[in-house]
């Protein structure tokens, strides 16, 4: 064997030397054809619809006028749009609720699934995660029902002690129905994320951890958490993403709700309603991508953020 | 490491996230190639053809009898036959109509649109003036007013259909229950309402704000006139919305709110028809195809059999009533109809011929406009089953219909009801009053209309 390798080397480098540029040439083609279906479909499914929309973003159609170029301003009107910054300020309010409510409800789940072991275990974690596997829509539904005045348990629940039922449709409180709505929605399946993680870590960690003396509230604080930490960065980006487009459950609930759930009431209805009821596809483009601005700063402070305090990523 | 992983995870995020923010447009080019199939294909039908060698003309329409409506027409017609495809009623049809417009292509030949929406797409130039083919031969099957409702100045771009003079439907149970008889004035209307209150009854209406269509008719029943528009001059557009009449309606039905008099429920939910069934409502300010659709939802079945009744519209002015009109549709020909003259036939001829006006106004599907259904006995004497055997025509929505005199519609409605739509639920929320209300719809109409192009007299 030693033999060989020793005869062997400079031959290989010779062959090397020689074939290096066809090799690599050879590869690259490879890698361009196994990329190449992706490629095509993100290009026309993904980049060219985005590209068109920035593209539409810089125009205004009006009824009486017809087509303009107008560059930016679009983009000015939108940012001194009362109805696109409510929109937006509302959204990032509830996210602000939304995320930390639902990351420490599935963090908790996720820990006491990773600590107990029981036949129930299995059962409780099916159940915990069966809200997500229920279509948003199906599940808007469900919750417009169960809110209903009319329908709902809650007005008969609450009439056994005497009180009245609380409108999760009025203005006031519409904030906490969705929110509920949202976090029962989601909770599930960023704890499923969060079990998996905890999941690979080496219980040979654990052990360490109790014949130093850690008890079970040091090991899921000092060394759970901080393994699952790129886990938790990863479903808060999600939550925060998904939270800032928020759409599916007003969209339906508003049919429900129409009075307190205006045309305006997130970005990306304001958008929607801005392209296909008023065909005002200019204006709903810039409002996509102005919205698109605010995620993109959010999700950057975000992980900024996290980067400098933390050592994790 | 770690840093190039969250790079990478960064990059991907935001990739996401701009894609998603920006769905919209894209979905928009979907529908639109959509629509091309399923507009202009014949082979998409959802009804038969069985004369396959004449021309076919597409229609989009939901009148839940369309399909014998257009197996009727075709039976008949031995020029044109129809295609009909269902997309969807009111907003749905509408929003696929609008993005088919933006697109320039995939519209139907010939479409049902209510005709407060007329101006909105004729302005857009999506309609075809279809006086030259054939207007003269029907002018006197259909009211004055009627024929208002479907023309933008001297051109007419749809041919009525089905009608909405409004009245007052009422629970028989509860007025006599507090012993009270239809009121005939709005004034009396309140001091009913007060009356049913005071002793403990239910609310006595509804001041719904997605239904911005019944306060605008209710305006202008007090005299207003929201819109002035000479299609002659184009460019330029009167909006009156913040005059005092419109005040005095959005004040007098602010009012009733804030007193606890009437409910603010939005109506066409189930929450609202849940509230009709179990008599939450002494009253319901509707229009005449009103029995069909609470009969369709399920109201006057059971145990609320037979309690309906119907009485003209409460007025200002006993001594000069005004009758207004909510909803009602007629067939127009798009611009993109590849033959007018053909389709001018079809939007012409169907839902006119007797056997389906008949089962029309037999199923409480239509008011009809026709004046062959509208004048003929059968209909004007019919015992409406919904209103417990009352003479409903003859007693309260012919002579609606007859007195009503038609209304210019905004050009740019659906901005102008969403516009409404929010003021009223902020008066509901009790963050402005009526007057307060007006003013602010006035300066964001007005602004729209500018943003658009137009000169605002």
């Amino acid at each position: 064997m030693t033999l060989l390798i020793e005869e062997n080397p400079p031959r290989t480098e010779e062959k090397a030397k020689t074939t290096h540029g066809k090799v690599r040439l050879r590869e690259h083609l490879m890698g361009w054809l196994f990329v190449g279906p992706f490629g095509l479909v993100f290009l026309a499914f993904l980049i060219a619809p985005l590209a068109y929309a920035l593209y539409l973003s810089l125009f205004q159609k009006k009824l009486i006028g017809g087509t303009s170029f107008v560059f930016l301003d679009n983009y000015a009107k939108a940012f001194t749009d009362p109805s696109f910054l409510s929109g937006a300020w509302f959204v990032i309010r509830f996210a602000l609720f939304a995320i930390p409510l639902q990351i420490l409800l599935a963090l908790g789940m996720a820990l006491i699934l990773d600590a107990v072991t029981s036949v129930f275990i299995r059962f409780s974690r099916l159940m915990i995660f069966l809200p997500y596997a229920i279509p948003t829509v199906i599940g808007a539904v469900m919750w417009g029902f169960l809110y209903s005045k009319s329908f709902g348990p809650l007005t008969d629940i609450f009439a056994l002690f005497g009180g009245t039922a609380p409108d999760f449709f009025s203005k006031n409180l519409i904030f906490y129905g969705l929110l509920n709505v949202v976090t029962w929605q989601w909770a599930g399946y960023y704890m499923i994320i969060l079990y998996a993680a905890l999941q690979g870590i080496d219980p040979t960690l654990y052990e360490a951890a109790r014949m130093d003396g850690a008890g079970r509230w040091q090991i899921a604080l000092r060394i759970k958490i901080p393994l699952i930490a790129p886990a938790l960065v990863l479903i808060l980006v999600f939550s925060l993403i998904g939270t800032l487009q928020f759409f599916n459950e007003p969209q339906i609930l508003r049919y429900l709700a129409a009075g307190t759930i205006g045309p305006d009431f997130t970005p990306n209805m304001y958008a929607y309603s801005q392209a296909f009821k008023l065909a005002n596809f200019n204006y709903g483009s810039a409002i996509s991508f102005a919205l698109g601005g605010i995620v993109f700063a959010c999700v950057y402070a975000f992980l900024f953020f996290t980067r400098k305090r933390r050592s994790f990523l | 490491m770690s840093m190039k992983k969250s790079l990478f995870v960064t990059a991907a995020m935001l990739t996401a996230a701009t894609a998603l923010a920006a769905c919209s447009p894209d979905a928009g080019k979907g529908t639109a190639s959509g629509g091309t199939e399923g507009g202009n294909n014949a082979s998409s039908c959802t009804n038969t053809i069985t004369k396959k060698d004449l021309p076919v003309v597409t229609m989009w329409g939901w009148y839940p009898n369309t399909q014998l409506v257009v197996d009727n027409f075709n039976k008949q017609n031995n020029e044109v036959q129809v295609c009909w495809t269902n997309v969807g009623q009111g907003g749905d049809e509408y929003q696929k109509f609008q993005t088919a417009i933006s697109a320039g292509t995939g519209a139907p030949d010939v479409i049902m649109v209510e005709m407060d929406r007329i101006p909105t797409f004729q302005i857009q130039n999506a309609l075809v003036d279809i006086k030259k083919y054939g207007y003269d031969a029907v002018k006197a099957n259909y009211s004055e007013g009627a024929w208002k409702d479907v023309s933008v100045g001297d051109a007419v771009y749809g041919v009525p259909v089905d009608g909405g003079p409004m009245a007052m439907i009422y629970r028989k149970d509860i007025f006599d229950k507090y012993k009270i008889t239809p009121p005939k004035t709005w004034a009396e209307y309140e001091q009913a309402a007060q009356k049913v209150k005071d002793a403990g009854g239910p609310n006595f209406g509804d001041f719904g704000s997605n239904v911005a269509a019944v306060t605008m008719a209710l305006q202008i029943q007090k005299g207003a006139t929201p819109f002035t528009y000479d299609p002659a001059q184009p460019k330029s557009i009167g909006i009156k919305l913040n005059d005092q009449a419109s005040k005095d309606v959005l004040d007098y039905w602010g009012g009733l709110a804030k007193k606890g008099l009437v409910g603010t429920q939005d109506q066409f939910t189930p929450e609202y028809i849940a509230g009709v069934i179990n008599g939450k409502y002494a009253t319901y300010i509707s229009a005449a195809w009103a029995p069909g659709y609470l009969t369709g939802a399920g109201v006057g079945k059971g145990k609320d059999t037979g309690k309906f009744a119907v009485a003209p519209l409460p007025q200002w002015d006993a001594a000069n009533p005004v009758h207004v009109n909510w909803g009602g549709s007629a067939f127009s020909v798009t611009s993109q109809a590849k033959n007018p003259e053909l389709a001018a036939k079809v939007a012409y001829g169907i839902y006119a011929d007797d056997a389906s006006l008949t089962d029309g106004w037999t199923n409480q599907i239509i008011f009809p406009l026709n004046l062959k259904a509208l004048k003929s006995p059968e209909f004007v004497d019919l015992k409406v089953q919904f209103f417990d055997g009352q003479q409903a025509n003859k007693e309260v929505y012919v002579p609606a219909a007859d007195g009503y005199k038609g209304v210019t519609y905004s050009p740019f409605g659906q901005y102008y009801f969403d516009a409404l739509t929010k003021q009223i639920s902020a008066i509901i929320d009790g963050s402005v009053s009526g007057a307060e209300a007006a003013d602010r719809l006035q300066e964001d109409v007005v602004n729209y209309a500018k943003e658009q192009g137009f000169t605002v007299q």
